[in-house]
């Protein structure tokens, strides 16, 4: 459903991603695996039209959406959950859901409060206030409230404690369950190899390797030279 | 002993109520800066020119329907509104192409906006005078605990809370409040959870300049309405949005009513330099709190 076909992406003068190409194809979940400044970020940028690439172009559904921005893309079925989060602080957990752009109707508020049912009881809470497994889950929860096809989760588990990244990876699972395919960047093999059916590998902002989870936990050299283990 | 005397005279509390009311028209324009300044981050130097075109349209409305209360009322509707439009036609038409320039680019283009609006007004309004005068059924004063005010500046001491309440319950209240107080903070994620975010910016400048437009039909029949009634308007609004807090409603309150009070007080405690006196509750809030009064947005 997603093809990314050759993409260079620049911030400013810096040249940041090479001749990148990805796919993913519906109800998968598809990992994005790197070091920290590999490009991981920078491609989810780019897919959530939040980056415009110089060359190349995205594809999804078919349909030519390169250079479309990101408000579009969202009513198009792709979202973008971003590494830092970035919920709304000044507005409450519920204005946080309440302001979305609702592509469909199947999700709402009652559908996001039962996947996540911690956020139901501090709906009223400002959202600046909440922890870190607080905001991680408003921030998938929020994305949601648009009905996307295309999650775009931007190291969703980053930073958590082990308990409530356990409890995150549930309900990531259970979004793929729902027929959402997400594509998943994450620094850390061990953890995302409980998700990803397939991964690529990014480092120095070109695409090093891909294979399917069980490939790649074989793989000892790769994961070596790419990855932190 | 005269400072005193005067301070605590029987006419201080009319004084106060006076300079209340004459706060009331300040924190509307101010306001309505701050609202573009926090969601927009365009310090707008042109509000002063749309508060100035409020008082003329409104001043043609009256003239247009003849006088009297039912003119004038209208004229409080007619003229923000057109301001509103003029706003909707810079902010589609010019601001909105900027957005993801340098700031300066938005500066240099408010100020320039400044002076163009300020020549059209001249080519269409004249460089004479022009007054309104307060209709018929707000004229006389009223009895405030034994004191005389005017009636209008009873009229407005009503309105200012009004327009207060109003704005708390769309910027606090509405999805659409709610999403421009999102877009204060992160507009880029705005956009990413599918809200366009340029409506959204066209629909706070929309309500900043029709709060600039009212600010100056409320204006019309207790000054002379004249070129340049911009520029000392922008100063003060300007100084109020940064010692209340950027783009804080109620920082635009707050230094509304400092901006007010301390000028009329200040009239009372040494009438030769009464209007100092804001400048240096300016100056002294500055030096406790330099980053205003209230959390600024930015």
């Amino acid at each position: 459903m997603l093809d990314v076909r050759k993409i260079d992406t620049y911030y400013g003068q810096s040249h940041v991603l090479f001749d990148v190409s990805l796919s993913l194809r519906q109800g998968e979940i598809v990992g994005l695996l790197g070091r920290n400044g590999a490009g991981k970020t920078t491609t989810m940028k780019t897919v959530g039209g939040m980056l415009r690439p110089k060359k190349g172009t995205i594809l999804f559904e078919g349909e030519d959406v390169t250079g479309r921005k990101p408000f579009q893309l969202v009513r198009r079925g792709i979202c973008y959950v971003p590494d830092d989060r970035r919920i709304f602080s000044d507005l409450t957990v519920d204005d946080n859901l309440g302001i979305v752009y609702r592509r469909t109707r199947e999700w709402d508020r009652e559908r996001v409060y039962d996947l996540f049912p911690a956020l139901r009881e501090i709906a009223d809470r400002r959202a600046g206030v909440l922890s870190g497994g607080e905001k991680a889950m408003l921030a998938v929860g929020r994305a949601l409230m648009s009905g996307p096809k295309l999650l775009l989760l931007d190291e969703p588990t980053e930073g958590l404690a082990p308990l409530i990244v356990r409890a995150l990876e549930e309900q990531i699972l259970r979004l793929k369950g729902a027929g959402i395919s997400i594509l998943l960047s994450e620094q850390n093999l061990k953890s995302s190899l409980r998700l990803i059916d397939r991964a690529y590998i990014i480092d120095n902002g070109r695409i090093r390797y891909q294979g399917t989870a069980k490939e790649l936990e074989n793989n000892d050299e790769i994961q070596r030279m790419h990855l932190m283990i | 002993m005269d400072f005193a005397a005067n301070l605590f005279s029987t006419g201080t509390l009319s004084q106060i109520l006076v300079g209340l009311s004459r706060t009331t028209i300040l924190f509307i324009v101010s306001s309505g800066m701050s609202l573009i300044l926090g969601v927009l981050r365009i310090p707008n130097v042109a509000h002063g020119s749309l508060y100035m075109i409020g008082a003329f349209v409104a001043w043609t409305v009256i003239q247009f329907l003849g006088g009297g209360l039912f003119a004038f009322l209208a004229a409080l509707v007619v003229a923000p509104l057109i301001v509103a439009a003029v706003g909707f036609v810079l902010e589609r038409g010019f601001f909105s192409y900027l957005y993801e320039r340098e700031h300066l680019m938005l500066l240099l283009l408010t100020f320039s906006f400044a002076l163009i609006l300020g020549d059209l007004v001249k080519i269409v309004w004249g460089p004479e005078y022009r007054s309104v005068t307060v209709p018929a059924f707000f004229q006389g004063s009223a009895e405030i605990f034994g004191l005389p005010l005017p009636w209008y500046n009873l009229f407005l001491l009503i309105v200012g809370p009004c327009i207060a309440v109003f704005l708390w319950l769309v910027i606090n209240k509405t999805n659409l409040g709610k999403i421009a107080r999102a877009a204060a903070v992160d507009g880029e994620m705005v956009g990413a959870v599918g809200i366009n975010v340029g409506w959204i910016f066209a629909f706070t400048f929309v309500l900043g300049s029709f709060l600039a437009g009212l600010g100056g039909a409320l204006i019309a029949p207790m000054v002379n309405i004249s070129l340049g009634m911009d520029h000392s308007l922008i100063m003060e609004a300007f100084l109020i949005v940064i010692i209340g807090g950027l783009g804080n409603m109620w920082g635009a309150l707050l230094g509304s009513l400092i901006f007010g009070l301390t000028q009329s007080l200040g009239i009372l405690v040494w009438p030769q330099f009464g209007i100092a006196f804001p400048y240096l509750a300016v100056v002294a809030v500055l030096v406790v709190r330099p980053r205003g009064l209230l959390r600024s947005t930015w």
